[in-house]
């Protein structure tokens, strides 16, 4: 079989596999993404406007989870939980059961990803200039409105950045989930060249599909910047 | 004060008023009362506490203790000198219209967005009415052409009056300025103080600290010196400038002309 043979979508060839992966691969990544969002978003109040035992707990959270490199975190993790939650089970008095590798997937990628866009978010709140939130607050807002209406699009332009690396690195991430067994881009293609023993057809393609994604999502990212940012004269970038 | 009838009402009303951060004592017991449609005009030297006076008025800074009331009402506060009570304190925020030094207008929102994120997202006045609100307004301080305007584009100058115009709003019943001008090049500072005597002309109440000597003789009903956080003399404007009693006004004075 040529390359285009066995990149076919309809079985023998491999495309439609690899594209599942993917699918597997996005889907795992917009969940850890949106999960990292949430715990970035309560990480960074928490960091900011907390009280001492909150910022040391968060401190603790991020430092670890920065420090430890993310496929044993996906390791302990995985299994940790998995075993977490199966005890109980079976303490309650029920059947061990298998967790959804998406699920636990999004749990674990969203934990690390947590991390970084907690700090990531509380550098972009720093960055707003104080006198905008204290206007709204003299102005009578009540502190969440002026979280939402306020800090969070002034901060916004600050935090994209950030946050478009967060979201590649999650693509890509998902990859490491090939360790605990799941069906994402990478193990689709291992799978493929290793029973095809096409491996360069196979590894190049999925390289393809990563670029393609990078591409489309930062081209994406510009987009919401530019919105994000469009109170601001154009600069010479 | 001084030449309003006995019976107008008292607008804003400050009470031994202390302020401290940390074992720095910033206000010594401060009081002032501004009736309604009094101009109320601080001056002092730097770092004499004009602007922490100013933003204890409104609890951007929170008392170390003393009283504010604002038209009448008490504002609650802890024995700390926190506010008690959150929507009161939001209330009367919304009857107090800040001006500040650096204009803080709101750089992802457009001039109207500005002028209309309080009254309609905060105060649920219908958005018709507040758009046609902030219309009059801009056109008041000659913005009418930049309301789709964001105000990374505007001069300080305009900038400053889009602040102001956001500030009337919300109809508030007293307006702080805190050096409205002092941040703007000179020649920005003039098209500021006529929308500001304005203001004062059709019988606004204010409280404005400012460095513009000239201005504050001009438009201010009552001027209070303050000097290390303890009010040294207050007066009538041609008292306070024609006359200077304390030897520190007439140095102040001096120094700054
Ligand atoms: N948040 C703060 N923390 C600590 N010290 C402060 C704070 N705000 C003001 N101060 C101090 O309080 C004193 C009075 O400050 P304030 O800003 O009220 O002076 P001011 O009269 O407005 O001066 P200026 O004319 O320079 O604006 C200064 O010594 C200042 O350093
Ligand atoms: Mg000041």
């Amino acid at each position: 079989m040529g390359p285009f043979d066995l990149l076919a979508l309809e079985p023998p060839g491999w495309g439609g596999n690899l594209l599942r992966g993917l699918a597997n691969s996005v889907q795992i990544a917009f969940g850890a993404f949106g999960l990292g969002l949430l715990i970035g978003t309560a990480g960074a109040y928490g960091k900011l406007y907390g009280g001492k035992i909150t910022r040391d707990l968060l401190g603790l959270y991020t430092t670890i989870v920065r420090a430890v490199p993310e496929l044993i975190l996906i390791l302990i993790l995985y299994f940790a939980v998995t075993d977490l939650v199966n005890q109980m089970v079976l303490a309650m008095g029920g059947e061990r059961i298998q967790i959804s590798g998406v699920l636990a997937g999004i749990a674990v990628l969203g934990v690390v990803q947590g991390a970084y866009a907690t700090e990531v978010l509380r550098g972009a709140i720093l960055a707003v200039p104080p006198g905008q939130i204290e206007a709204a607050r003299a102005m009578g807002m009540p502190p969440v409105k002026l979280a939402w209406r306020i800090t969070l699009p002034a901060m916004l332009g600050f935090a994209i950045p950030g946050l478009a690396n967060l979201w590649l690195i999650a693509t890509k991430d998902t990859a490491l989930l090939a360790v605990v067994g799941f069906n994402e881009l990478t193990q689709e293609t291992r799978q493929a060249a290793g029973a095809t023993k096409a491996f360069f057809t196979f590894f190049l393609a999925a390289g393809a599909i990563y670029l393609v994604l990078t591409l489309v999502s930062s081209w994406g990212f510009a987009r919401i910047e530019a919105w994000a940012r469009r109170g601001e004269p154009r600069r010479s970038r | 004060m001084g030449t309003k009838p006995y019976s107008t009402p008292e607008a804003i009303r400050v009470d031994d008023l202390y302020k401290s951060f940390g074992t720095h004592d910033v206000l010594k017991g401060v009081s002032l009362t501004a009736l309604e449609g009094d101009v109320v005009a601080i001056i002092g030297g730097s770092g004499s506490g004009k602007s922490t006076m100013l933003r204890c008025i409104n609890f951007l800074e929170t008392p170390t203790s003393g009283q504010i009331t604002i038209a009448g009402e008490p504002v609650a506060m802890r024995p700390d000198g926190t506010p008690a009570d959150r929507r009161q304190l939001e209330r009367i925020r919304q009857s107090l219209g800040m001006v500040f030094q650096s204009f803080n207008l709101w750089t992802h929102k457009t001039v109207l967005e500005n002028l209309i994120e309080v009254p309609v997202h905060v105060m649920k006045c219908p958005r018709d009415a507040a758009i046609a609100r902030a219309r009059k307004l801009l056109a008041r301080v000659g913005l009418a052409e930049k309301e789709a305007v964001y105000p990374a584009f505007l001069s300080g100058g305009q900038q400053q009056r889009a602040a102001i115009a956001r500030a009337l709003c919300m109809e508030p019943k007293a307006m702080l300025f805190d050096e409205p001008t002092s941040a703007l090049d000179p020649e920005l500072v003039g098209e500021v103080l006529q929308v500001i005597r304005a203001l004062a002309d059709e019988g606004r109440t204010m409280i404005l600290v400012t460095h513009e000597m000239k201005f504050a003789r001009e438009v201010a009903s009552h001027v209070i010196y303050l000097h290390n956080g303890l009010i040294e003399e207050q007066g009538p404007p041609e008292a306070l400038f024609g006359a200077p009693k304390s030897d520190r006004l007439k140095q102040f004075l001096k120094s700054v002309s």
